[in-house]
């Protein structure tokens, strides 16, 4: 592997370690927390420091994400028109693609990107533009031809109701395909909806125990900045527009 | 002067050159000046107007904001003070995700590592998304001395960059900057139009800086926390570029503080929602990635290296100090920042540091030296702003006193012992006081018209009070009868 002698870098670990167990000799001062957290967390008080309260806990201070998958349905709905992506309700696949097809013509898309999953190669077959797979068997991936595409369309592990947030990862399409389109389409079953951020992390460690995928991303709607004297512009690099489809 | 230039003698102008006697000297400087402009002021205050008022809608919708501050401190206040155990834990789970684990002891180390990863990678070009730890290292100074073609992808870095300036506030870099400047900066630099839309300004950044990531060899990203249990880390970001970033170069180098350890995935679920209300005024930050490698068996794209390099660079001597250890509890939301009556007046370039704003004075101190640092604990009001507006309960205002405590008993000031001094003598002797008393109230409307060498830089700006009559001992006395 490159860098610095393998020699080198342990002794910077050793040195920078012999320092943190220096510097923790000396205990600090409780932190400066008060009320029911503080108690419920004093009475948790393990050996050595505290630990917070597990996700099951509920974390009741937070962003409500809803009781029922109903009201937290609602709730995403709400957040992704705050945050200005599009939320479009179907009740099948066959009208997740009359929709898709509706918004490729309705938008210009020339190109439009996807991955190799079977909900989503469904909806672009015999698409009315062109189409380009990004994990093609055999292929390499090719970004020239990704970026010239108007579109990408992904499945997703869920979407959290909190904080209007779709949790992409690289098994939902690979890393670039959400990200470098004009456009990003998630196509997701309702069912895929989870109240809370813990309980989106709570899920995919389940589904992927032992090995998590090594991109996990909450996209939390389209790309924005406030980098010019703090004015709200979306489509600052990644997609201008982010389009849910949600099925069911 | 709409946006100022840090003086040339701005420490952070020139990695390593910097005179410590200059650092207090330009800050009073520039301070001076900075208050003076109205017009600057105004515009930073009005750029943070929008973000008060999405902050508090935020806010709002948390069902307990004290509560959830509680959470995300304890989250972090464990991390940090089981560092010990959490950070090998974290490299260990880190590497076997297939990603490489650089340990940098200080600033130069750290430089030198990403150097020789560049060299390895026979890399030219690099894409970097924002990461106040490269500007606390002066890594792009390192990297294009050394031959590289080296892009900030986020928008207010790279209008910074072709500015040849540092940030100004380490979340917001250019939110001084106007957007007829920023015109003028693109029609320089890359030949465009003018425009008055920041739309339009964001979409000629956007397609300019399109291909650099396509084409970019390497990816040099931050990292906002790293995940013990896990071995991910994760970045935060609105724009998108730092997942460009990730994606498609070859290599990737990310480049964080020892001390962004957390102890548990979950612990993000609090923590990032904390950070983007906090710090922007969102309910979540567009993106919150967590990478735990590179580009795995079957997987489509992603990079064929990931390197981290772990940064000490002073945060254990920080550690060490039991009673400020939570300054490294921080998470750069910039919250403390935007709320400093200090920093909404003299500006973010004021401070020299990289670091800007309340927790910027209260670790620059400990990162760079008390003796040369210690005038930033003199810069706050004492107001108590940044403490409340921390998502993780940093005593921040409470670390300034005690830096300034710390400073006067490692190297006091004989002027100020001498004055101690002398008023303990005269207090502690009644007709000593009555009789100091007396000449006071007749030297101080002969002080108001010399403006004597010592009050003269407080005189500058302010009105002394009308001597009154007489003693408050006399008065009361007058009282009693």
């Amino acid at each position: 592997m490159s860098g610095r002698s393998a020699v080198e870098n342990a002794a910077a670990r050793d040195a920078i370690l012999a320092r943190v167990r220096e510097a923790l000799r000396l205990p600090a001062p409780a932190p400066h927390v008060k009320g029911r957290v503080a108690a419920e967390v004093t009475a948790r008080d393990g050996e050595r420091g505290l630990t917070i309260l597990p996700a099951e806990a509920g974390r009741p201070w937070l962003p409500d994400g809803g009781d029922s998958p109903a009201e937290s349905l609602q709730i995403l709905q709400e957040n992704l028109e705050k945050l200005r992506a599009e939320c479009f309700r179907v009740s099948d696949l066959a009208a997740a693609r009359a929709c898709l097809v509706e918004q490729a013509g309705k938008r210009g898309w020339r190109r439009v990107a996807f991955h190799g999953d079977p909900g989503v190669e469904s909806l672009v077959q015999d698409f009315p533009c062109s189409t380009h797979r990004v994990d093609a068997p055999g292929a390499v991936f090719d970004k020239d031809a990704l970026e010239a595409c108007d579109a990408g369309v992904t499945t997703c592990e869920c979407l959290v109701a909190q904080t209007g947030s779709i949790l992409v990862s690289s098994e939902s399409g690979g890393r670039a395909l959400s990200i470098l389109p004009h456009a990003h389409v998630v196509v997701a079953a309702v069912e895929q909806v989870v109240p809370m951020l813990a309980d989106a992390l709570t899920l995919v460690r389940q589904r992927h125990a032992g090995s998590l995928p090594s991109m996990l991303s909450f996209i939390t709607g389209p790309s924005r900045t406030g980098d010019i004297e703090r004015i709200l512009v979306l489509g600052a690099h990644g997609p201008k527009e982010l389009l849910v489809i949600l099925v069911g | 002067m709409i946006a100022p230039t840090p003086s040339p003698a701005s420490p952070h102008q020139a990695p390593g050159s910097h005179d410590p006697a200059t650092a207090k000297k330009q800050f009073l400087h520039d301070a001076a000046e900075h208050v003076r402009d109205t017009g600057h002021r105004s515009f930073v205050r009005k750029a943070l107007g929008g973000y008060y008022k999405s902050r508090d809608a935020q806010k709002a919708r948390y069902r307990d904001w004290e509560q959830a501050r509680d959470a995300a401190s304890l989250a972090k206040w464990s991390a940090v003070n089981r560092l010990d155990e959490l950070l090998p834990r974290f490299v260990a789970n880190f590497e076997a995700g297939g990603g490489k684990v650089h340990w940098a002891r200080d600033a130069a180390e750290a430089r030198t590592i990403i150097l020789a990863i560049l060299r390895d990678a026979e890399a030219r070009s690099v894409i970097k998304s924002k990461c106040m730890t490269s500007e606390e290292v002066h890594l792009n100074q390192a990297m294009e001395a050394d031959g590289y073609g080296v892009v900030e992808s986020d928008l207010g870095e790279f209008i910074q960059q072709l500015r040849g300036e540092p940030p100004y506030h380490f979340v917001f870099p250019c939110m001084h900057v106007r957007r007829e400047e920023i015109s003028d900066l693109f029609g320089r630099h890359l030949g465009t139009p003018p425009t008055d839309s920041p739309e339009e300004l964001t979409m000629i950044a956007r397609r300019h800086l399109r291909r650099m990531y396509v084409e970019a060899d390497v990816g040099i990203t931050g990292a906002n926390f790293l995940v013990a249990e896990t071995g991910q880390i994760s970045i935060t970001e609105n724009e998108g570029n730092a997942r460009l970033t990730v994606a498609l170069p070859r290599v990737h180098i990310a480049l964080a503080g020892i001390e962004k350890v957390v102890e548990r995935l979950d612990d993000l679920a609090v923590l990032l929602p904390m950070l983007a209300t906090a710090g922007a005024g969102q309910p979540m930050t567009c993106y919150n990635t967590l990478y735990a490698g590179p580009r795995r068996e079957g997987e489509c794209d992603g990079p064929e290296e990931m390197h981290l390099v772990l940064l000490d660079n002073a945060r254990t001597a920080l550690l060490a100090d039991a009673e400020q250890r939570d300054a490294l509890q921080c998470i750069r939301c910039g919250a403390c920042l935007n709320v400093c009556p200090i920093f909404k007046n003299v500006g973010g370039f004021t401070y020299g540091t990289t670091y800007q704003g309340p927790i910027g004075s209260v670790i620059t101190p400990h990162l760079r030296g008390l003796a040369d640092w210690n005038h930033l604990s003199g810069a706050s009001s004492l107001c108590g702003a940044c403490t409340d507006a921390c998502p993780v309960r940093i005593d921040i205002h409470h670390h300034l006193l005690h830096n300034r405590r710390n400073a006067a008993r490692t190297a006091p000031s004989r002027l100020e012992k001498l004055g101690h001094r002398l008023f303990a003598f005269v207090a502690s002797r009644p007709w000593l006081f009555a009789a100091g008393g007396w000449l006071f109230r007749r030297m101080l409307p002969l002080a108001k018209a010399v403006k004597p060498p010592l009050l003269s830089a407080w005189l500058a700006t302010r009105d002394l009070p009308p001597a009154p009559r007489e003693s408050f001992r006399a008065a009361w006395k007058r009282r009693q009868r």
